[in-house]
């Protein structure tokens, strides 16, 4: 199938019947799978068994971004290309993206009290997180506040374009500034530092999120395409009895 | 499975994903329900879209 034939809502509907599905089998597959080897791999040298909770913040965080990301180039398909699923894609990944967001910070919190001491600390990472948050839930306000989807879409593009400049300053901001938290450990230049045994029910973990990210996106895309045609409906019903 | 001093911490965060994931997931799934009831409950009254007709 082309990808411009997915601008139409019926056959985008059709597509996600059979991917939500098979998505979520290979999530719960996936995560079962990486979160039982994060278990049995060896205690982390320095941290002990506090490392388990890698397997859940870090796929977490990469989600968070990504959505981001991806609300982002959404973004640009309403207010540049004006695609008919853009401004759905990126409606239907806010609260995803939120929730994974929150799922980061509050592991993170966890995280953090036995490590460094404090379950929050005004740093970069965690700072530049927070605030990713707050544009999540800025950008599913925006279409809370607006009744007309087309008016709210352009409304909230141009916030989430704006607020994108926070995903660079989350990724960097540990190489920028003196920061508690650790640098980047997975997506580097000379490779990972992560020992094998560590990285690979990590990598497994996260390949689980992916999928039930995109099972839950193509599930909240299906429901904003059936609120719209709702809406339609109703107007039309109310045509209808307004006329008759 | 000995989880070490700080035990509590790892049970409350994978307690968290549980909570937060499984919440998305159910408002996700209710969402869906309540929206097809309602437009199989408008077309039952005879709406239709222009497409449909």
């Amino acid at each position: 199938m082309p990808f411009y034939e997915l601008a139409n809502p019926h056959r985008f509907l059709q597509l996600a019947r059979v991917l939500i599905p098979a998505l979520a089998v290979l999530a719960l597959a996936l995560i079962g799978l990486g979160l039982g080897l994060g278990f049995r791999a060896p205690p982390d040298y320095q941290q002990g068994e506090m490392v388990r909770v890698m397997y859940i913040h870090v796929p977490s965080a990469w989600i968070a971004l990504f959505a981001y990301t991806l609300m982002a180039v959404a973004s640009l398909g309403t207010l540049v290309w004006r695609h008919p699923l853009a401004d759905v894609a990126a409606k239907a990944a806010a609260p995803i993206g939120a929730a994974f967001c929150l799922l980061c910070l509050v592991t993170g919190a966890l995280w953090g009290r036995p490590m460094w001491g404090a379950y929050w600390v005004w740093d970069p990472r965690l700072t530049s997180v927070l605030v990713l948050f707050l544009l999540y839930l800025g950008v599913i306000a925006v279409w809370g506040a607006i009744d007309d989807p087309g008016r709210a879409g352009k409304a909230a593009a141009i916030l989430t374009l704006v607020g994108f400049i926070n995903v660079p300053i989350v990724k960097f901001s540990v190489d920028w500034w003196s920061s508690l938290h650790q640098g980047a450990s997975v997506f580097r230049l000379d490779g990972p530092t992560i020992h094998p045994s560590l990285l690979t029910p990590l990598l497994i973990s996260a390949a689980g999120f992916a999928a039930l990210f995109f099972a839950l996106q193509l599930a909240a895309m299906r429901n904003e395409i059936l609120r719209r045609r709702l809406r339609t409906l109703g107007i039309l019903a109310a045509a209808t009895a307004e006329a008759g | 499975m000995d989880l070490g001093p700080h035990a509590a911490f790892i049970v409350a965060a994978y307690a968290a994903a549980a909570i937060i994931v499984g919440a998305l997931v159910l408002w996700v799934a209710a969402d869906y329900r309540a929206l097809a009831r309602a437009i199989a409950e408008l077309e039952a009254r005879g709406a239709k879209r222009r497409s449909d007709r």
